[in-house]
């Protein structure tokens, strides 16, 4: 198998993809994803990194330059009827009509994508999402978090098999947000393949099964949200002296420390994926030199810091 | 073909037309009643007849393409802007249909309406000035062809203007007058022989005329001429929206 081979398992597989709109501007630079049959995937990056482009070009709203797309085996260009049919996509932006009821928007969306009516089908998704006493409603008096559920009703509406989210929780309170969410996880459960993109890092971590992360349009990285964690994640102790150091103490230069400004706290930094830890041995050592604190406490890194980091790094 | 599609699009913009109706039905026949008030019953009746028709009866075929013209581009235009405007178009883009399939949806939906207009100032007329129609079935090819073509235009005009603006300067700056100078209230031999030629120039003359010959079995020019320069202009819209989607141009990035 070749690189450029698809996984086995892919739904959606993106080689070589760039994009250079005309402006001279390049939002992707030959991009290479897979993305996993049934998985949930979030894609983080910075405003501007080019997650809305990729998007856009696999649901076929803009051109890509150069690469292909395909959707379960299914080219985007050549073989574009299948392949869209396949898809279901949630803007970023509140794009809705103003004068349709929500039933109405709903069912046009079911047929654009060339479906037979199927109401009961409408109904489940339209309760599903709470929206089921609106049905009648015409749009534009409905609140924003009602009309976000109104447009992944209508991406619903055809019984996609991938679901692509573009920051679907932007301005969203916190209680729908989590309803979303267990929405997004009942649709996974389905079989339904998830593409969501955030900037949110809190609901990368709660929601994605992988997780990659887009700078300038470049794919920094794409790895299992566990084994990023783990491996790009550090823990750290902190200890709050006793009596302030002025230095760390040169005994101690093997260890990896750092001594705050004002010398009451030494924090030891450690990696996540040994197994021996080093903490008893340096507590033990300090003990020994007779170094007391009064306090200590670990922590772990976020999946923001790993985030942040992995943009600086890239800088 | 998607034909699930094209039928969610026609239904979609006829509920359109159905909660606009006041706008879109009501206006157009009240505006025109007016004019065969004005020109037909008050001043046709010291017009001497055209052509052996009275000059209330001469203008009707005129008067209903003034409406068809003006209704099926703006139908067909404020259609496909509205989900420009509103960000709705990205639904459009990322469905599984082609040009045919969109183009049949929105220009059928604004052409049908075009043509209930056009019969129902037909049936308006009736009301003020006896007139008849000799060839029935010209008549309502030549109202469906030019429906169907300036509703195609109109779709082009929706697509191109990226504002409020230039959606309306086209129907105002350009078919209005075309059609004023169209010999819709007049017979083209009217004009002094310079501007006998230089109107040939004017499409509206051939869709005019071509309308008018369906009633009353005579016109300015050639039915055949008509009826050619109409098909012509519908193959040009035809080729201008097939390169509009193939190229993306003002659609996609």
């Amino acid at each position: 198998m070749s690189p450029n081979d698809p996984a086995p398992d892919a739904i959606v597989a993106v080689r070589g993809l760039s994009k250079t709109y005309k402006s001279g501007f390049q939002a992707l630079k030959r991009v290479d994803l897979d993305i996993h049959r049934g998985e949930i995937f979030a894609l983080l990056g910075p405003n501007g990194a080019g997650k809305t482009t990729l998007i856009s070009i696999i649901c076929g709203i803009v051109n890509g330059s150069e690469g292909t797309v395909t959707v379960d085996g299914h080219d985007i260009v050549r073989d574009a009827r299948v392949a869209r049919g396949l898809i279901g996509l949630v803007p970023q932006e509140l794009s809705t009509d103003a004068f349709e009821s929500v039933w109405a928007t709903v069912r046009f969306s079911r047929g654009l994508f060339g479906k037979a009516p199927n109401p009961v089908h409408l109904e489940r998704i339209l309760r599903e999402l709470s929206l089921w006493e609106k049905r009648d409603a015409k749009i534009m008096t409905l609140s924003g978090g009602m009309k976000r559920r109104v447009l992944i009703a209508k991406a619903l509406a055809h019984e996609p098999r991938v679901l692509f989210l573009d920051e679907p929780t932007a301005g969203v309170d916190v209680e729908l947000r989590h309803d979303m969410w267990q929405m997004v996880r009942r649709l996974r459960d389905a079989g339904v393949t998830i593409i969501l993109t955030t900037h949110y890092i809190e609901e990368a971590e709660e929601m994605a099964d992988r997780i990659g992360v887009i700078d300038r349009g470049e794919l920094v990285i794409v790895e299992d949200k566990h084994t990023l964690m783990r491996k790009l994640g550090k823990k750290q102790l902190s200890l709050q002296l006793q009596s302030p150091l002025a230095t760390v103490p040169a005994e101690l230069a093997h260890w990896p420390l750092e001594l705050s400004a004002d010398g009451q706290t030494l924090t030891y930094t450690f990696d996540t994926q040994g197994d021996d830890t080093g903490i008893a041995d340096l507590l033990r050592q300090l003990g020994g030199m007779g170094i007391d604190f009064k306090d200590l406490h670990s922590s772990e890194s976020s999946l923001e810091e790993i985030f942040v980091s992995l943009l600086r790094n890239g800088a | 073909m998607n034909l699930h599609a094209i039928r969610a699009i026609y239904r979609f913009e006829m509920a359109r037309t159905g909660r606009t109706l006041m706008q879109s039905i009501a206006s157009p026949v009240l505006s025109t009643s007016l004019y065969f008030v004005v020109f037909g019953a008050a001043i046709g009746s010291r017009m001497g007849q055209i052509g052996g028709v009275s000059y209330g009866a001469f203008i009707i075929p005129g008067l209903i393409m003034l409406s068809l013209l003006n209704e099926s581009v703006s139908n067909a235009s404020f259609g496909i802007y509205m989900p420009k405007w509103a960000g709705t178009i990205y639904e459009l883009l990322s469905a599984p249909v082609t040009f045919v399939e969109v183009v049949i949806g929105y220009v059928g939906a604004a052409a049908t309406k075009s043509v209930i207009l056009g019969l129902l100032i037909l049936a308006t007329a009736r009301l003020f000035v006896p007139y008849q129609i000799m060839h029935p079935f010209w008549m309502v090819g030549f109202l469906v062809l030019t429906a169907v073509t300036f509703s195609l235009f109109g779709f082009i005009i929706g697509l191109w203007a990226d504002d409020f603006q230039k959606l309306q300067v086209i129907p105002l700056m350009v078919i209005t007058p075309l059609t004023f100078l169209g010999g819709s209230f007049y017979s083209i031999a009217m004009l002094p022989p310079v501007w006998q030629k230089i109107t040939l120039f004017n499409p509206v003359v051939y869709l005019v005329n071509g309308f008018r010959w369906s009633f009353y079995g005579q016109a300015d020019v050639d039915v055949v001429l008509s009826a050619s320069a109409t098909l012509g202009f519908l193959l040009v819209c035809i080729g201008a929206v097939w390169w509009i989607f193939r190229t993306g141009w003002k659609l996609k990035a």
